[in-house]
């Protein structure tokens, strides 16, 4: 990537695209420290290219470039427009948390009625004193600029035994072209806890922007959690998620992840069983058309015995857009009795569509039951004639078979309601391409 | 003359006229006429590989079939020119000898849509669910269909029979004009048979007609053909009333290979 450089005082280089945001960006001294460190280590390595393996299928420096400057803050005029996109993005019942180019909105929040159930405050907030928000196991590029970069997001604490009554739903909601917006969060789900967060994605008239966005979640024992994930970012916006996850002892955890949008996406997972007993469901899909490129990295990692893991993917690849999957499952030597499984499976409607799928087992321990499978191919003619045969169009077969298709991902969703609201996303989705 | 004066009460409606088709450079049928007027039931037999199945392909409108010669009225219009769906929606029904399962979509959901899209391409109102539901039962009930077939996914884990009546219910439902029923006594015992055979003798009327593939004779003793063809690489060789399938019975199809 090509960013200019600028001299600072102490003789090191800082491009200016940390020095213009660095008055904005809170922190203590100590805490601009940290990110001055992070932004370095961005520096040093660059924007991730395709002579990295883990970045092998998308090289951001041919699809991204150049990370652009820093959104301004949101004037009245755009938190009107951001009012508009909360209210139709919003889940029936949730309490939302919204973030406008990456800065915490109280006004479009419902903060008042989850204060009764869960501890919230902004990560500007915490990140005033505390740097310990800016730092993850993992730490590639497009991690470290997040650190260096992060304006704000949500730091949520749900208490030991909490039952949420309603879902949380975090909406990121961007309004300034050609710009940038770097949020960071934090969840922490306390024992015997059960909670359901959303976070959403959407774009309010902006055009051309980019999103990055990190989210550390960490979950206790005996706790049910569904954690979804709803992009529908512009079509022509960036999006680079990274999710921490750790998971306590005898925990549900289901995460689902749906792409529908932006240009160019990669949600990369990383997700730690640190408890025994515990199952996790990873599942997703992503919609994909004309020239977008869909990027899912997940990795798995069993630190401990008896745990159940079951990773369900669908990939829809219509003209010339590019899926990518890659899992990794990692089975430490003490994670006897593991059982690890992956499914992914790419439908490609054109011929110039483009899939790649990457399953990766890593087995250290020897008593564990680990499988992966990956398919990639064509909608079925005999199905697609038969459905024709019976009066559908061709688009409309098409639709029906693409529903059934991603179907089995969608049906992890536990809850009849957000079930249902994703069903209605690949509807819509499918009504776009008729 | 005298021909069209017998006729000139029933109208044709579906004409065949010397039908050339190639599979992958390969001719299968090789000039084949046949005209089917409404009202009637009409079998055509043959071996296998006489051409029976491509015939109700080619007029379905299934892909991999190139017409190189002739051509097919339906109504008097030209069939060749329209996708499968647009058939389907002016009245022609083929019931698939192997009807496809589709995991993942509900029976109930098939039929609304397949319904509703060929009535939106009539012109006609589509049905609201309420509707669309009360007229499923109404249908399903007539033909003694379980309402538990169409809780699941469409053929999904249906025997061969459950595959049959799920056909046979969307030719009551649809109500087409011309059904072509493909080897509908393939992969059926003879309970499963009578079923499927007793539900296609509800539908007929004096309006709709029934054309029967059949390789064996005994699906003749449920469905009663006014008219009896017989198929033999790639044309019709021979074609009378219903004892013409009897015969077939116990002569065998041999004397009719010489003749083709």
């Amino acid at each position: 990537m090509n960013v200019a450089v600028a001299k600072t005082g102490k003789g090191r280089a800082v491009s200016d695209l940390f020095t213009s945001a660095e008055g904005r960006l809170p922190g203590s001294p100590s805490v601009i420290a940290v990110r001055r460190e992070a932004f370095e280590t961005y520096e040093r390595l660059g924007l991730p290219h395709r002579r990295i393996e883990e970045w092998k299928y998308t090289d951001l420096r041919a699809l991204v470039g150049e990370v652009l400057p820093l959104a301004a803050s949101p004037d009245a005029a755009a938190l009107k427009r951001a009012a508009d996109a909360v209210q139709a993005n919003a889940i029936a019942g949730a309490r939302k948390l919204v973030l406008v180019d990456g800065v915490f909105v109280p006004d479009l929040s419902d903060v008042k009625a989850l204060a009764s159930e869960a501890g919230f405050r902004t990560s500007r907030e915490t990140l005033e004193t505390d740097a310990g928000l800016l730092k993850t196991a993992s730490n590639d590029a497009v991690i470290a600029l997040n650190a260096a970069m992060a304006t704000d997001g949500v730091v949520l604490s749900i208490a030991d035994g909490a039952q949420l009554s309603a879902p949380i739903q975090i909406i990121h909601v961007a309004i300034a072209p050609s710009a940038s917006a770097f949020t960071r969060s934090e969840v922490v789900v306390g024992k015997g806890a059960r909670a359901t967060i959303i976070e959403s994605f959407v774009a309010a008239g902006a055009k051309a922007y980019q999103v990055s966005d990190a989210v550390i979640v960490t979950i206790g024992d005996n706790a049910d959690v569904a954690y979804i994930r709803l992009m529908d970012d512009a079509p022509d916006a960036v999006n680079i998620t990274s999710q921490f996850v750790t998971v306590g002892a005898n925990t549900k955890l289901n995460i689902f992840n749906m792409t529908t949008g932006a240009a160019v996406s990669r949600l990369q997972g990383f997700i730690t069983l640190a408890g025994e007993g515990s199952e996790l469901g990873v599942n997703g899909v992503n919609l994909l058309q004309k020239t977008e490129h869909g990027d899912t990295t997940l990795v798995v990692d069993h630190a401990v015995p008896n745990c159940v893991s079951r990773e369900i993917f669908r990939a829809v690849i219509d003209d010339r857009a590019h899926s990518v999957f890659q899992g990794r499952i990692i089975v430490r030597p003490d994670a006897q009795k593991t059982d690890g499984k992956m499914m992914i499976r790419a439908l490609l409607l054109s011929d110039e569509a483009e899939a790649d799928n990457k399953p990766e087992l890593e087995i250290f321990a020897d008593d564990v039951s680990c499988g992966h499978g990956a398919t990639a191919g064509a909608l079925d003619d005999n199905l697609l004639f038969y459905l024709k045969a019976r009066g559908l169009p061709e688009k409309q077969a098409q639709a029906l078979l693409i529903q059934a298709f991603v179907g089995e991902a969608i049906e992890q969703i536990a809850d009849d309601g957000l079930r249902e609201h994703v069903i209605g996303i690949a509807e819509r989705w499918l009504e776009r391409r008729q | 003359m005298h021909q069209l004066n017998k006729l000139d009460t029933k109208m044709a409606l579906l004409e065949v006229k010397d039908l050339k088709v190639r599979v992958e450079e390969r001719e299968i049928l090789h000039g084949l006429t046949l005209t089917v007027n409404e009202g009637e039931i009409h079998a055509i037999m043959g071996p296998n590989g006489s051409g029976k199945s491509t015939l109700s392909h080619v007029i379905a409108g299934k892909p991999g079939y190139e017409v190189t010669d002739g051509q097919i009225l339906f109504k008097g219009e030209d069939l060749l020119e329209m996708a499968p769906e647009e058939r389907a929606a002016k009245g022609v029904f083929l019931a698939f000898q192997y009807p496809v399962e589709i995991p993942g979509v509900a029976t109930m959901t098939f039929l609304r849509t397949a319904l509703n899209a060929q009535r939106k391409a009539r012109g006609e109102s589509e049905y609201s669910t309420p509707d669309f539901l009360k007229k499923v039962r109404e249908v399903s009930k007539s033909l003694n269909i379980p309402q538990d077939m169409l809780k699941r996914g469409v053929n999904v884990g249906f025997s061969g029979g459950e595959k049959k009546r799920n056909e046979v219910l969307q030719m009551a439902l649809f109500e087409p004009s011309l059904c072509i029923l493909d080897e509908m006594d393939s992969g059926l015992d003879i309970d499963a048979l009578r079923i499927a055979a007793d539900g296609v003798n509800a539908l007929h009327s004096p309006k709709r007609a029934m054309v029967v593939i059949t390789h064996y004779q005994r699906l003749l003793n449920y469905i009663v053909p006014d008219i009896v063809h017989v198929m033999s690489k790639g044309r019709v060789v021979k074609s009378g009333g219903k004892e013409l399938a009897l015969e077939l019975e116990a002569s065998g199809y041999a004397q009719f290979e010489d003749a083709a």
